[in-house]
């Protein structure tokens, strides 16, 4: 292990390097095309060792590496926004495939209007593909969680393609130092894929994606299902032993700050879940008890842990950086939908904001928390969703 | 059961596609210059050749498309309705 100081998408170019991965295919797009360009200067320079694939568009992209995994090769790709929309029948396809590829997605706004910076829509609707869902803080979390993921995906228990998204140049162009890992170090950790059901092989042919009347076409949906909801379990392995061989672990699928005796939990995704400890941290010295909930993973939805907060806190305040039109906060809608069948009901204030790559800072989510506090304090609820910083 | 679907290659995986013809081919064996024709063009792969080039349909699976009659250069396969068909061949 060395530490190296870059941008994480620079970062994710290592991260495949160090993984093995056998096939990228990709297409530029603002913010994610330095992933692909790094990949490319990897290859040249004969340290990336696999196949680069230069494709005319995301569409192609995904189906490149769909046919990449089915063949048994370990695949990845990167993407933003619209190339991730134009993937959306590959999405699906790879999900339903069972395989194994991951894709490094570099939140950004969907157009119109135009916008090149943070919003995490784009993955958002997205969710329901089947896919496993990470957002990261750091350099260092998108890298290592590339690695995981394709351990986590190629789990037989699991055998779901992984999307690990970062913010858009909060992250992806933002330099700062993360600890890489020699493909050798890695070997440990991850072994070769050997798809566990069929493989495209001419020497031995299958149809796969054949037809499959309706005797028979829920249970793969239901398999599908339980394979992604596999995730959790599988990843508290994947992470304990990522912990024991490299030191590093970034606290599963919420990493949870003060949370233990907090009233009020903050919860959010991506980059500004890591501003919000630091709100946390000065809230705590002013006297309020208030924890900080990162979630990592929003599918599967880690119920089970948002249940257990949700058995001894007040209340959550639930940040999105993204909005499921006509319904609200996604994931503050699915933190209402876990509690429900429990006994405890604690408040859920949702707000949206940051859109665009509206900056969101320690100040912005103080204010936030202590709005929920002030809820609590007071008994009354008020709005069940607040977008923060709006114009009038 | 496996966790995605797939298939290995079998014939008639699809079961008995023949039964969806309505009109099946017949070759006037006295005109056909055994020119393998029919043989290239049949999309579903149904027609067998002998080692002279004597084609022969496996009405199992012809779905009654009808390009072998179309393509045949000496225009000697003829569609004909199923009974007719059994008629002229003795019920083969």
């Amino acid at each position: 292990m060395k530490t190296e100081l870059m941008s994480a998408n620079y970062a994710a170019a290592r991260s495949i390097v160090s993984a093995r991965v056998e096939v990228v295919a990709a297409y530029p797009i603002t913010p994610a095309t330095t992933v692909p360009e790094q990949v490319a200067f990897l290859n040249e320079e004969g340290i990336y060792k696999g196949q680069f694939i230069r494709v005319e568009s995301e569409h192609s992209a995904i189906f490149a590496c769909i046919g990449a995994s089915s063949t048994g090769a370990r695949a990845f790709t990167a993407t933003s926004s619209n190339g991730l929309l134009l993937m959306d029948e590959g999405l699906h396809w790879a999900a339903a495939a069972r395989l194994p590829i991951v894709i490094n997605n570099v939140n950004r706004s969907v157009s119109p209007s135009w916008n090149i910076h943070v919003t995490h829509d784009d993955s958002i609707s997205k969710r329901d593909t089947g896919w496993i869902q990470f957002y990261v803080s750091s350099v260092d979390e998108v890298y290592h969680t590339i690695i995981q993921s394709f351990r986590l995906a190629e789990d037989e228990r699991v055998l779901m393609p992984v999307m690990v998204n970062s913010d858009g140049f909060v992250l992806s162009h933002t330099l700062s130092t993360f600890d890489y890992l020699e493909p050798e170090e890695v070997d440990k950790f991850l072994p070769p894929y050997s798809p566990p059901h069929w493989v495209m092989d001419p020497a031995d042919p299958v149809s796969h994606g054949n037809i499959v009347f309706p005797e028979y076409y829920q249970e793969f949906r239901y398999m599908m299902h339980e394979g992604t909801k596999n995730a959790l379990k599988v990843y508290e392995e994947v992470e304990k032993d990522y912990k024991k061989l490299f030191g590093k672990y970034f606290g599963g699928p919420i990493d949870c700050f003060k949370c233990d005796d907090a009233k009020v939990v903050f919860t959010s995704q991506g980059s500004m879940a890591a501003e919000a400890i630091d709100a946390v941290k000065e809230l705590r010295e002013e006297g309020y008890k208030v924890g900080n909930a990162r979630v990592r993973m929003i599918r599967p939805f880690p119920v089970e842990r948002i249940r257990d907060l949700g058995s001894h806190v007040k209340a959550f305040a639930s940040f999105d950086r993204g909005v499921s039109y006509g319904f609200g906060g996604p994931v503050a809608n699915d933190i209402r939908s876990s509690m429900y069948n429990t006994k405890h009901r604690p408040m859920v204030k949702s707000y949206i904001g940051g859109l665009g790559g509206r900056d969101v800072t320690v100040a912005d989510i103080k204010e936030m928390i202590l709005d929920t506090y002030n809820a609590v304090e007071t008994g009354e609820l008020g709005p069940e969703e607040t977008w923060h910083d709006l114009m009038e | 059961m496996p966790k995605t679907s797939y298939s290995r290659p079998t014939i008639g995986a699809t079961g008995e596609t023949g039964s969806w013809r309505t009109f099946d081919p017949v070759v006037n064996y006295n005109e056909c210059s055994k020119c393998r024709t029919c043989w290239l063009y049949c999309p579903e792969a149904v027609i067998s050749v002998d080692e002279d080039g004597t084609p022969h349909t496996d009405y199992n699976y012809c779905k009654g498309c009808g390009i072998c009659a179309q393509v045949c250069p000496k225009q000697c396969i003829e569609m004909v309705r199923t009974d007719e068909r059994k008629r002229r061949t003795g019920g083969v």
